[in-house]
């Protein structure tokens, strides 16, 4: 099961954040804040795998993260998935955030933080891996996109209407 | 109408430009502090615009108040929001809303039961997208209540609905297991008919259902088990590669679900010889087509590997499996590495001596830079050490002490001490060994325990110095010993009780000679100043060696016994601990002192010489303790070590000396 994924830039500042198992405000803040710590020690090319820190869970757990020029993106997981499999998600959702956003970069992230979890959420369902298809998973985003758009559309006439 | 056309502007924006807004505010502060101000400006609006009854604009709130919840403010006063805003008939509502819910609500909360109904209706939405949210928010943070619900809405999704929501159905049924178990039942029946669906997705997520049934329910297994050919014909189809190009990653087709159905297939052959046997052939192919230049082969490669090794396989396809592991050891990706040494650990109980073929490949792991590669590396050196290898794998974890990391240490010093504790093939190795690590890293309890175990094991025979050693080192650091911050997994509890122990059968063996007595009496009298609850006992030891028949023993137990007494007030400071040895200073070597010292002669016993013990010191005396001479014992009685002392007395007051120099003389 994955337990969280995280998105953090060189500073640590978090640009998407999303929890798979309840924990309180302050307890979310300090597992950031420890993943980032722990994470950003790591020199550039030794592996992508840490066992966990103190807070999200025990030794069953592992974080498994890669980064991305000024982006660290962080699966926190339990034994029961598989680290290289793990690895290749995070490649498809950085691919995916690509796909949508066109050469996706960190204000991207920043200001589009409701999109990024829209199409995680095409991905990764109640901590566990639902499709991994990138044409699959972009359609549906789309989709869902124009559902919104139309509704939007749709309103100013019912709005005047009223008056 | 100016109203109404700011109506439309402001409906025209999506909930993302408000957002983007705000974002754009926030990041312009340049302290924390404006920040903050900020952003409490901000959330006074949301909480304003939550009263209202506005539709508009209750969406753009709550996305910003989910920004804010993300930086770590709090947010809670958005719950009910979500509520209201998941039960609007507008989608882009819905969704801000069910995101909210995700994100701020839990069991825990009221809120989280009022949403059920919402959940509940959007279950049977004729848009799929809206079904969606309903399902994502169920799989996320639905309570046991919540999900007994909900499961016959589940149940039904799963069978009659398009590819889309079955693959969410699927997951969604996951979630309802592991919080109420004996829901399981329900979704037997459908999990097996989900395996003739073609769409990878509704495909992944069955066998991820289909595991988790089996995981609940042995007699869920044994059904299961029947499923094995239908499982073996779908992974064959994706090793031949012509069954879904589009999820194609590096070559391997679709390797997300090859790793879920080899999981799944390893549960079923576990402890099963048909389902092994059936099997078997599969296994076989894609542990020798699956090319493992690129990650997702290699992972596919990985799980088929340890798919092996947990079924009733056949010997050849095991040696296979090894081997696959030990190309992946020497793989240049550490990536790679790390993994093959995770899997290496979970077989090196039962396949031992295929795993000690790849010895020399994984103490070489040791050196490398990673510190995740050195841990795996040092936990598998550990299990790979036999009474066989003992001596070269100890040099080269003893190499390996000198320069690990230090959050690696105390799980090296360990390992050691028990390796060597099992197979030291003799004792004088075996103290060696221990000395040496002392020697290494700086002090850890558990080496100081293992020494003084280790000499209470030898019952003093003829290693008078290491006991004397021991002895030094539980006096002067026995407080370290009884409550040291504690790096050790699980903690040697050490009571002061087994320390006085301890000393006191050095103290009453009449293997000891007279200068280790010495030491060990010496010890227990500084550990009165480092214990708490003893010392009683100690002032009770020490009192009965005052009539003891040796004269050295006697009168330093009754100078002790004076310490304890007259002199009650100087005793801190005279069996303080040692200061760290500068090698540098002045007093490093013997006779280089100034001031009052005796130098003890190796070959006699220490003079007595007759003195009053007069009144206490002043305060102006002070002591100096110099760095002793030396800090090794040398072997067999050969030399002493000495610790010199300097009295700075600079009004003359008279001292008792003699008792000072005779109990530092160690």
């Amino acid at each position: 099961m994955i337990k969280a994924i995280l998105i953090f830039n060189n500073h640590g500042k978090p640009r998407m954040s999303k929890f798979y198992e309840h924990y309180t405000e302050d307890t979310e803040q300090q597992i950031i804040r420890e993943t980032f710590h722990l994470v950003s020690k790591r020199d550039e090319n030794i592996c992508n795998f840490l066992e966990g820190g103190l807070l999200i869970g025990g030794s069953d757990n592992k974080l498994i993260y890669r980064h991305y020029a000024t982006l660290y993106f962080v699966f926190c997981v339990d034994s029961s998935e598989s680290e290289l499999g793990i690895l290749d998600l995070i490649q498809v959702f950085v691919e995916t955030l690509d796909k949508c956003f066109e050469n996706v970069c960190e204000l991207d992230l920043i200001f589009h933080v409701d999109k990024v979890h829209n199409i995680l959420a095409e991905m990764v369902m109640g901590g566990m891996v639902l499709e991994t298809n990138m044409s699959e998973i972009i359609t549906q985003v789309e989709a869902q996109g124009k559902m919104e758009k139309s509704e939007v559309r749709a309103a100013p006439l019912s709005y005047l209407l009223e008056f | 109408m100016p109203l109404s056309i700011s109506l439309i502007t402001d409906t025209v924006m999506t909930p993302s430009v408000r957002l983007q807004e705000m974002i754009r505010v926030i990041r312009s502060a340049r302290t924390q502090g404006e920040e903050r101000g900020i952003i409490q400006k901000e959330c006074a609006d949301i909480r304003a615009q939550f009263r209202q009854s506005d539709n508009g604009e209750r969406s753009h709130s709550l996305a910003k108040l989910l920004y804010v919840h993300m930086l770590g403010y709090p947010a809670h006063f958005g719950q009910m929001e979500c509520v209201r805003l998941i039960a609007s008939p507008r989608y882009s509502e819905k969704r801000i809303g069910y995101l909210g819910a995700m994100m701020l609500l839990d069991e825990k909360q009221d809120a989280s039961l009022l949403i059920t109904n919402s959940i509940k209706n959007d279950l049977s939405h004729s848009s799929q997208y809206v079904q969606s949210l309903a399902l994502c928010t169920l799989a996320c943070m639905g309570s046991a209540e919540m999900c007994r619900d909900l499961a016959p809405e589940i149940e039904r999704l799963l069978r009659a609905s398009n590819s889309y929501i079955k693959k969410k159905a699927t997951l969604c049924a996951v979630h309802i297991i592991r919080k109420v178990p004996e829901l399981a039942e329900l979704f037997t029946p459908s999990a097996r008919s989900l395996l003739s669906e073609k769409n990878h997705g509704v495909l992944h997520g069955a066998v991820v259902l289909i595991t988790e049934l089996c995981e609940h329910n042995p007699d869920t297994l044994d059904q299961f088990r029947k499923a094995v050919p239908e499982l073996v014909q779908i992974m064959k189809g994706l090793v031949t590669s012509s069954y879904s190009p589009e999820h194609n990653v590096a070559g391997i087709s679709d390797p997300f679900l090859q790793v879920r159905i080899l999981r799944l297939l390893r549960i079923l052959g576990h402890n099963n010889d048909t389902a092994s046997d059936a099997m078997n052939d599969l296994l076989a192919q894609v542990a020798t087509n699956t090319d493992s230049s690129k990650t997702a082969g290699s992972a596919v490669l990985y799980e088929t590997v340890l798919t092996i090794m947990d079924i009733n396989s056949e010997s050849g396809l095991r040696v296979l499996a090894v081997n696959i592991l030990g190309r992946f050891l020497l793989n240049n990706d550490r990536n790679i590495r790390y993994i093959s040494m995770t899997s290496l650990q979970k077989i090196v109980q039962s396949d031992h001596n295929a795993v000690q073929r790849h010895r020399g490949t994984i103490v070489d792991c040791l050196k490398d830079q990673d510190t995740s590669v050195k841990r795996r590396a040092l936990e598998l050196s550990l299990a790979l050490v036999s009474a066989v290898n003992i001596r070269s794998m100890m040099k080269e974890l003893l190499i390996f002490l000198s320069t690990c990391p230090p959050e690696l240490r105390s799980q090296t010093t360990s390992g050691i001490f028990n390796a060597a504790e099992r197979y030291s093939p003799s004792k004088r190795w075996h103290i060696d060994t221990i000395l040496h690590v002392l020697t290494t890293c700086s002090f850890t309890r558990d080496a100081f325990w293992n020494l003084v175990m280790l000499s209470h094991f030898f019952n003093l025979s003829s290693q008078q110095p290491l006991v004397q050693v021991a002895c030094w080192c539980i006096g002067e650091y026995g407080d370290l010993l009884l409550k040291g911050e504690c790096e050790e997994i699980e903690p040697v509890q050490v009571t002061e009780d087994d320390v006085l122990d301890a000393l006191e059968t050095v103290l009453q063996s009449h293997m000891s000679s007279p200068a280790t007595r010495g030491f060990a009496l010496t010890a227990t009298m500084k550990l009165s100043t480092r214990i708490t609850d003893n010392v009683d006992r100690i002032r009770s030891i020490v009192s009965i060696y005052g009539s003891c028949i040796d004269l050295e023993l006697q009168q330093r137990a009754v100078e002790y016994n004076a310490l304890f007494k007259k002199y009650d007030h100087m005793r801190a400071a005279v069996l303080e601990r040692m200061p760290v040895m500068d090698k540098n200073s002045p007093g490093h070597t013997n006779g280089d002192t100034s001031g009052e010292n005796k130098e003890p002669d190796p070959s006699k016993p220490k003079p007595v010489e007759a003195g009053l013990l007069s009144e206490p010191a002043s305060q102006s005396v002070q002591l100096q303790m110099k760095a002793p001479s030396g800090n090794v014992i040398p072997a067999h009685g050969l030399g002493q070590v000495t610790q010199t002392v300097v009295l700075n007395n600079p009004n003359k007051a008279s001292l008792p000396c003699l008792f000072l120099c005779s109990c530092l003389s160690h």
